[in-house]
């Protein structure tokens, strides 16, 4: 490649990841802000002096670590339900022939078509009726087995199918039973579809607003994407340093994991099943 | 021996499959048949009736004076962030399938948005959109007044766009890259020594080899866009006027706000029927232009 086309990539892309970057260093120095400077013409790259009261209001005025705590647990469980469902689904539409097995799969894969948005309006009266309102069990157990988990099942599905038989049937020779074979065979040759499915599953819950919205109504319920909107005045109006400073809170941890695991990261999501 | 292992591995695939099924049947099947259940009635929470009318909330559906301007919005932001996403993701892709020193630097902060949190990257755009935010601020700076983005109509649709273009377009940029790396190198060579332009080569090259893929991000963009919630709901709330109250949000509003929960249901089946159809009209496109399938 020529030095004028060189000079050309490199240029190109340095001005088109300025709206890509430029928002999480505004979000996180604005943060470090006195209010007066937030707003500040022209825009100031770096607070001149660094304040720490937005973050203490973050704490004071709503429960923000139990919020933290119950986005980070749920998204957990989802992850790890997820991943158990969409493992043992995607095998054994992958692996094991039994009658059905087709038209079962073409049944799941319809799920994929419902959005979950479609359901909420039932699904809401399911949870009234066992008195599981404004508690977390219906952002537990909607992700786990609806369209999300379909998807999962596919990638899984598609994964294992590519994985050479020999090893599996070796084990079955040797006496190893279907679960067994799964548990100890399958499954570890599985790992970057499982991590795949891992990050976009725990990404889907962690960014779960509507569901949150619509379901939860006590402050010390509340997921962090919900909590994020209700740091405002007397008025409706946004405190705009509180609100940076819970999203900044909100954000960090997740991209240091990333930049940290970028390769597997994004490796990981493009070399699986999703790749079509 | 081989006859029990066989039915053993019957028994075994059922129950392999056992909890999926039944999650879906009872969070995704059930809910859709009780949506189509609740359409036929009318639904008063506050009196606590509920009354089978037929074909009224399908009448009612035809008969809102709003709904002409939420499909509008709902088609102007789907195929805005469609289009927006998959060329971008496309560039995006074939500028970092270059051979240079230090393109993973900048795959990493294309990526970057795709892990911070949904509603914290839409704040901080919110703040950066104000009339008084940083966008203005910049534009200021070189003597340029921009508009109040959120509060005008066609503004306020070309953030909501942006800012969703913005968090996601490197999930398909990353697929395109994986694409774009599985293309043959002897394919250019040959092209290139019979002289085909650069522009050719990625029309009649890449273009066609990496059909599949378009096909799976287009799908996979259209119906995320039609789930479009959080980013109306912290932006725009829908506003000025209806020009941003895309279908899901106004879901929302008629069953959780109103408390229609009946028409909700019928809003609800209006966006089953438009994500099934144009997933359909997809699936035939694949047979015309996707060039090879495994």
């Amino acid at each position: 490649m020529s030095n004028k086309a060189k000079v050309l990539v490199y240029g190109l892309l340095s001005v088109l990841c300025v709206p890509f970057v430029f928002p999480t260093w505004w979000m996180v120095t604005s943060s470090f802000k006195p209010t007066s400077e937030i707003f500040a013409y022209p825009p100031k790259l770096l607070p001149s002096e660094w304040h720490f009261g937005a973050y203490r209001e973050v704490f004071r005025l709503q429960p923000f670590a139990e919020q933290y705590w119950n986005s980070l647990y749920i998204a957990a469980i989802v992850t790890v339900g997820t991943m158990a469902v969409a493992s043992l689904a995607g095998y054994a539409f992958a692996r094991i022939q039994f009658p059905g097995q087709n038209a079962m799969f073409v049944v799941v894969l319809t799920g994929l078509l419902i959005p979950s948005e479609v359901t909420i309006v039932p699904l809401f009266q399911l949870f009234n009726r066992f008195g599981l309102i404004d508690t977390h069990w219906p952002l537990i157990l909607v992700p786990i087995f609806g369209a999300p988990s379909v998807l999962a099942t596919f990638i899984m599905r598609q994964f294992f199918v590519t994985l050479p038989k020999e090893l599996e049937e070796a084990a079955r020779v040797d006496g190893l039973g279907r679960f067994n074979t799964f548990r100890l065979i399958a499954l570890p040759l599985a790992r970057p579809a499982l991590g795949a499915v891992g990050i976009f599953t725990f990404l889907n819950s962690w960014n779960l607003f509507l569901e949150p919205v619509v379901y939860l109504s006590s402050k010390d319920k509340f997921t962090l994407p919900q909590a994020l909107t209700q740091y405002v005045d007397a008025y409706g109006g946004p405190m705009w340093d509180v609100q940076l400073a819970a999203a900044s809170l909100t954000a960090l941890p997740v991209l240091v994991v990333f930049v940290l695991a970028q390769r597997q990261f994004v490796e990981g999501l493009a070399h699986t099943g999703l790749k079509g | 021996m081989r006859l029990r292992s066989k039915t053993a591995d019957r028994l075994a695939g059922w129950l392999f499959i056992a909890p999926q099924l039944a999650g879906s049947a009872v969070f995704v099947f059930a809910p859709l048949c009780l949506v189509l259940w609740y359409s036929l009635h009318e639904w008063n929470v506050l009196a606590g009736s509920f009354e089978f009318v037929g074909g009224d909330n399908y009448q009612a559906l035809l008969d809102d004076p709003t709904l002409p301007s939420v499909l509008r919005a709902t088609g102007i932001f789907s195929v805005g962030l469609v289009v927006f996403n998959l060329s971008l993701a496309l560039l995006l892709a074939v500028l970092l399938n270059q051979r240079l020193r230090g393109l993973t630097v900048y795959r990493t902060l294309f990526f970057s948005p795709v892990v911070v949190s949904l509603v914290a990257w839409t704040i901080v755009w919110g703040f950066l959109l104000q009339s008084n935010g940083g966008i203005n601020g910049l534009l200021h700076a070189v003597g340029v007044e921009g508009p109040n983005w959120l509060r005008t109509g066609p503004t306020a649709m070309v953030s909501v766009i942006a800012v969703q273009v913005f968090k996601n377009v490197g999930l398909n940029m990353v697929l395109f890259l994986a694409a774009l790396q599985g293309v043959p190198g002897e394919l250019y060579e040959a092209a290139q020594l019979d002289g085909a332009s650069a522009w050719t080569r990625f029309r009649r090259i890449t273009v066609p080899m990496i059909s599949p893929t378009i096909l799976l991000t287009s799908i996979i963009t259209v119906v995320g866009s039609l789930q479009v919630f959080a980013q109306i709901a912290v932006l725009t709330q829908g506003g000025p006027g209806t020009s941003t109250t895309v279908l899901v949000y106004y879901l929302y509003q008629q069953a959780f706000q109103f408390h229609h929960f009946g028409y909700g249901s019928t809003l609800a089946i209006l966006l089953f029927v438009i994500v099934l159809a144009l997933t359909l009209v997809q699936w035939q496109l694949r047979r015309k232009w996707v060039v090879h399938e495994q």
